[in-house]
């Protein structure tokens, strides 16, 4: 038996006495039918998005980072606020799909491909802004160590450095995840296929899969030693992105909480995108019985639980500003709440520490509607976030003669608006093209999956 | 024309068990069955052993540990050495991060590529995949397939063999 609450807590995986048959066709749905209009239509809007992020970073390496705000005491402005936070919104995917995997949450199975989709998609627009941030773009390969004619090699002792090494495995690993995860579900979908193109596309892509279970005991194998592997892996990204600012010596960022702060920031933030894409799905797709509000309040559970850390982080930040007696670390937090950025800073904790307690309430956090709002709080409270830390720390450096005030051009801010119309773009595609609930692993979880679901006595309880 | 073996449909996982377990018990070796997902405890009813593949991921994790720390102790303590922060050249602290991402990616390359090994995946085709009913082993159908080179296979005798098991819907494997 699992050790989960499942005794107690009888609620099905899957509502409606659903077969297997109707799963499949409930999850195919969507792939098989003519696309509906609002699909076009977010599809050309997110593509026009991504075009101008192209544009933009066309322009920047044509022009160099003097388009963007940056001044002297802030260096790190937009490109590496925007890369955190969405880096961070990745991180929900793997939490889901790996770490609930270990603990055996069934729950689970409907939203970890949504999740994994995300993950994938939103590392994809991270990894572009430090790219485009190294300011001469043509000298990217010095990131990585590869053999060149000046005889030199990348400094391992830096914390970007092993950011490299983070978010490429990170995105590496996500990928392999994802991919394991689909094959039986292109399988499917190939041997739904109804048009020529359709069945060599998915037949390529799902390897010849055919549900053996020779293949099916090799590859439970493979998948749970996945997610043994990405859960370190996810707490060690963030944490190493946490380095980035947290050994450097710098008031603000020079801080031994940051590792657990990042990560539960980036859980936060993760579980906050998820939530907000997948309130709009399941409502367009008809996913109500697959997706149901059980799974979006366990979802708000661990967005009131990552919510309350962060908001216990930022309190101690200012304790041990305070308990440090360190002058230039206390003025570095005073600054924060109360100086030129104190409304990023209070539009923060508001969004961030005060709109996720609404969660306590039973019936606030299984209203779709206030979940949706919150959701988006969210969203804007973890993007705000990075900004404060980023900028607070820069602007009022050691020297006031050299203090400054951050204003991002609008090359800045189209950037980061366009780099929603990736994630869109790809996410559209996704919804349209793949299995957008893993098809083989919610029918493991239904009732009718489990071969003593036949036996004699279960039948004489039903 | 050649013949591969037969193909049999089951209602359920719980059936597809119990197949199992009498196909097993009659000695046949080269017998598979096929589902929309793993079913549990189906490996014992089939006789499978257990799967080889976390010694390749650990073979995996061995070596991207010993590159890592091989390739950062020889670029930056050895061969191009940069004095920084007052660290040591060769300061396996500093290393760590790195040495712990590439051991994860490596291990990962080898559980993911070394299943597919072990699958032989990708093979795009089977003999089986002539027959129009596998298509539903990935939405709801239950099966089992005996093949033709296993030593206790006989054409007349397996077919009665699975009829009398209850086995429905038996069907020839052609290619």
């Amino acid at each position: 038996m699992d050790i989960t609450n499942e005794e107690i807590n009888r609620v099905p995986q899957v509502l409606g006495n659903k077969s297997f048959k109707e799963v499949t066709e409930i999850i195919s749905k969507p792939a098989e039918t003519k696309a509906p209009k609002w699909w076009f239509i977010g599809l050309v809007g997110s593509m026009s998005l991504a075009a101008l992020l192209f544009s933009l970073i066309g322009y920047l390496i044509w022009d160099g980072v003097g388009v963007w705000g940056l001044n002297n005491p802030v260096g790190w402005g937009f490109a590496i606020v925007n890369f955190v936070f969405w880096v961070g919104i990745g991180h929900a995917g793997t939490l889901i799909s790996a770490i609930l995997f270990l603990f055996r949450q069934k729950w689970r199975t409907s939203i970890n491909r949504f999740a994994e989709a995300m993950t994938i998609f939103a590392v994809i627009c991270a990894g572009i802004f430090p790219g485009i941030h190294v300011g001469r773009i043509w000298l990217a390969y010095y990131l990585f160590p590869i053999p060149n004619s000046m005889a030199m090699w990348p400094n391992f002792k830096s914390a970007l450095l092993w950011d490299v090494f983070a978010v490429s495995t990170y995105f590496t690993v996500s990928l392999l995840f994802w991919y394991v995860g689909l094959i039986p579900d292109l399988a499917t979908f190939r041997d739904r296929a109804t048009t020529k193109i359709k069945k060599i596309a998915y037949g390529i892509f799902a390897l010849g899969w055919n549900g053996s279970n020779r293949h099916w005991l090799n590859y439970e194998k493979a998948y749970m030693i996945l997610a043994a592997i990405a859960t370190p892996l996810v707490l060690s990204v963030h944490s190493i992105v946490s380095f980035d600012f947290a050994t450097s010596n710098l008031p603000g960022w020079h801080t031994t909480i940051f590792p657990p702060y990042f990560v539960a920031g980036a859980v936060f933030s993760g579980f906050a995108m998820v939530l907000t894409l997948l309130i709009i799905a399941r409502k367009i797709f008809g996913l109500e019985d697959l997706v149901t509000i059980r799974h979006l309040e366990n979802m708000n559970k661990f967005i009131l639980a990552t919510g309350t850390m962060v908001g216990y982080a930022y309190a101690m930040e200012f304790f041990m500003a305070w308990y440090s007696a360190n002058q230039y670390e206390a003025f570095a937090f005073i600054n924060r709440a109360f100086g030129p950025y104190a409304w990023a800073y209070w539009i923060m904790v508001s969004c961030n520490v005060i709109s996720p307690q609404f969660f306590w309430f039973k019936k606030l956090r299984t209203n779709i509607h206030i979940m949706f709002i919150i959701s988006i709080f969210v969203n804007i409270g973890m993007w705000f976030e990075r900004f404060v830390i980023t900028v607070t720390s820069l602007h009022r450096d050691f020297l006031p003669s050299s203090w400054d005030y951050y204003i991002p051009t609008w090359v800045d801010i189209m950037t980061f608006v366009g780099s929603f119309g990736l994630f869109f773009t790809l996410f559209l595609l996704f919804l349209k093209y793949l299995p957008i609930i893993s098809i083989s692993e919610v029918k493991g979880v239904m009732d009718i999956a489990d071969p003593h679901h036949y036996d004699d006595h279960k039948e004489e309880k039903s | 024309m050649t013949f591969h073996g037969y193909l049999c449909e089951v209602d359920n996982p719980k059936d597809l068990i119990e197949l199992s377990k009498k196909v097993r018990d009659s000695g046949y070796i080269k017998f598979d069955t096929y589902s929309p997902f793993p079913i549990h405890g189906i490996d014992k009813a089939m006789g499978i052993p257990a799967s080889v593949l976390p010694w390749l991921s650990l073979t995996g994790c061995i070596i991207g540990l010993t590159c890592a720390l091989t390739m950062q102790i020889w670029m930056n303590g050895i061969d191009y050495k940069i004095p920084l922060s007052g660290k040591p050249y060769i300061s396996l602290p500093a290393f760590i991060p790195v040495t712990f991402e590439l051991t994860i990616l490596f291990t990962a390359f080898f559980t993911v590529f070394g299943m597919f090994g072990l699958n032989k995946l990708p093979t795009w085709y089977r003999p089986i995949f002539n027959n129009a009913s596998i298509k539903r082993a990935t939405c709801s159908g239950f099966f089992l397939s005996i093949s033709t080179l296993d030593n206790n296979f006989d054409e007349t005798k397996t077919r009665l063999f699975l009829e009398k098991c209850g086995a429905k819907n038996i069907e020839r494997i052609l290619d």
